[in-house]
């Protein structure tokens, strides 16, 4: 039996209920929504990148703990990787929550690799990072991760 | 006497365990599960029976129609329909709805007609009138619902008009519980001339329906909510109405005869039974209605109602939680939130307990808008279910409760 304390753990408590970065970020020039209507996740990423590097990063919305975790997390992590850094994290992310061995440095984003055995939580977890990826492509439409 | 150990006993699911724990099947309300019955009597069609129906002059081909057409009148018996010709069998209810939507509405709405459908149909009742409202012309008008999740009242009077072509309404609604005023509503329509479509999705688990008796034009139901198969439903519809409706989809069965000048159509209720059926399932249907009967549906709604009775008299007392659907005279689904966790942090903290519950927007997301929430929890109760269970939900809340709000 999968512990419920390895998928929700005292950072993800934590985050959950003071996410960091919460709120608009006016001088953003990366923006991209994320939502999955089952769940009624949402989530809005806004991002400043200059000279290929993210300056800042904040995102809005709601959602369960371990989305809104994930994105308080993420946008931690992110600000001052260069944009080709922010897509490693993306693919160690990624194989981590799958349950597939990574050799990318997660740092404190590791606190979710219990979501792997979670099956049905993989896509809580992934979405504040799929809404990056369109962000960072400039994509217009909405993300889904269901 | 109403011997719950004894049901249970006829559910073969109900012995499993989920995470090392009993299982606590309180999703009733996606679909309920199948009594051994409903199992041995799809088992047996394909052991003993099997044969396409309707056609052939072997053995098999009639004792696979008898079974079939004998479906048919325990169906008509049980929505007390006045003929066999009547019950139309579909995939789900979903498919009856879009039946009608296509069959009736594409034949009979022009621009400017209007379709009433409530704020708290299931997307089932309100998707396939969006599409007849883009084909047609037709215009969708939503009857609101209050704070305690009942229709505005005098909402109805006010809205149905001269324009009203169909209104379609849910007996029961999914998300909240709430039981609709229906006979009043078809009263209403029919002075105006209109027709109404009756979700009964939702009701016939739960309340005795009588088609004949409410004069609604339409019902329809899934087998899958009612103790039968998945993959089966059935459209009830009054006979001068269906005659009226061109087909819905071509094939074999439909047809009476066919050349490449012209086909004529078979009578009803054949003529929406375009190829071979779910032969298993509306057996299988059969078998759950021979079943609700044995029970009764008195004593699984008497039973269903105290279970909610004692569900809501513990969420009442506990901290934080907020019910959604207050209406008195609920049928059997206690939908919630609680105050600081995400609704699907609940279903997985509930399911680690063996607790098993919905989680989402219920395919209801005009309800969910109406209550301003993403999504809620919903514990949903079926003759089966026991108060012990009702204590296990309430003690896995509990765990939550420690998780989160400590």
């Amino acid at each position: 039996m999968s512990d419920l304390r390895d998928l929700y753990q005292e950072v993800i408590f934590d985050h959950n209920r003071h996410p960091r970065n919460f709120g608009p970020l006016p001088d953003a020039n990366r923006h991209s929504d994320g939502f999955n209507p089952l769940c009624g996740d949402r989530l809005t990423l806004n991002l400043r990148v200059k000279d290929g590097v993210i300056e800042d990063a904040r995102f809005e919305g709601s959602g369960c703990a371990i989305s809104t975790a994930s994105a308080s997390l993420m946008t931690e992590a992110l600000k001052g990787k260069t944009e080709a850094e922010a897509a490693t994290l993306f693919d160690g992310f990624h194989h981590m929550v799958m349950g597939e061995p990574t050799t990318v440095d997660l740092g404190k984003l590791a606190v979710l690799a219990g979501v792997s055995e979670f099956p049905a939580r993989v896509k809580c977890a992934s979405l504040a990072w799929h809404t990056l990826n369109a962000a960072l492509k400039n994509e217009a439409n909405p993300v889904s991760t269901e | 006497m109403f011997d719950v150990a004894a049901l249970r006993s006829q559910f073969p699911i109900l012995q499993r365990e989920v995470h090392g724990r009993p299982l606590v099947y309180l999703d009733n309300a996606a679909t309920s599960q199948k009594p051994r019955s409903v199992i041995e009597a799809e088992r047996h069609y394909y052991e003993a029976l099997n044969a396409n129906i309707h056609r052939g002059v072997h053995a098999l081909s009639q004792e696979a129609t008898d079974a079939f057409e004998a479906a048919r009148d325990k169906v008509r018996d049980f929505l007390k329909a006045r003929r066999r010709e009547e019950i139309i069998f579909t995939r789900g209810a979903t498919e009856a709805i879009n039946l009608v939507a296509h069959s009736w509405g594409r034949s009979q709405l022009k621009p400017g007609d209007e379709i009433l459908v409530s704020e708290m149909e299931h997307h089932a009742n309100i998707v396939p009138w969006q599409l007849l409202c883009e084909a047609t012309g037709a215009v969708l008008k939503v009857i609101p619902i209050d704070e305690r999740g009942a229709l505005v009242p005098g909402a109805v009077e006010s809205m149905i008009n001269a324009r009203t072509r169909l209104v379609g309404i849910t007996q029961v609604s999914n998300a909240l519980g709430t039981v609709n005023p229906v006979a009043g509503i078809i009263r209403l329509a029919h002075a105006v001339g209109a027709v109404v479509l009756v979700d009964g999705a939702q009701a016939v688990p739960h309340l005795a329906v009588d088609v004949t008796a409410l004069d609604c034009d339409f019902y329809v139901f899934s087998g899958h909510k009612l103790y039968g198969p998945t993959g089966i439903g059935v459209l009830y519809g009054k006979q001068a109405l269906l005659e009226k409706m061109p087909p819905y989809q071509g094939g074999g069965d439909m047809i009476s005869q066919v050349t490449f000048k012209k086909t004529t159509y078979n009578d009803l209720p054949y003529k929406f039974e375009a190829g071979t059926p779910h032969i298993a399932g509306v057996v299988g249907l059969g078998a759950a209605i021979d079943f609700v009967h044995s029970v009764g549906l008195e004593a699984i709604a008497a039973h269903e109602d105290r279970l909610l009775a004692y569900a809501t008299q513990l969420a009442e007392g506990f901290e934080g939680l907020k019910i959604i659907g207050t209406v008195p005279g609920k049928a059997s689904i206690l939908s919630f939130v609680l105050k600081g966790v995400h609704p699907h942090d609940i279903g997985t903290i509930l399911d680690n307990e063996g607790v098993a519950i919905r989680t989402g927007h219920h395919c209801a997301m005009p309800v969910m808008d109406h209550f301003v929430v993403p999504a809620t929890a919903r514990a949903s109760f079926a003759l089966y279910n026991t108060t012990a269970e009702v204590d296990a939900l309430f003690g896995a809340l509990r765990r939550v409760e420690e998780l989160f709000l400590k």
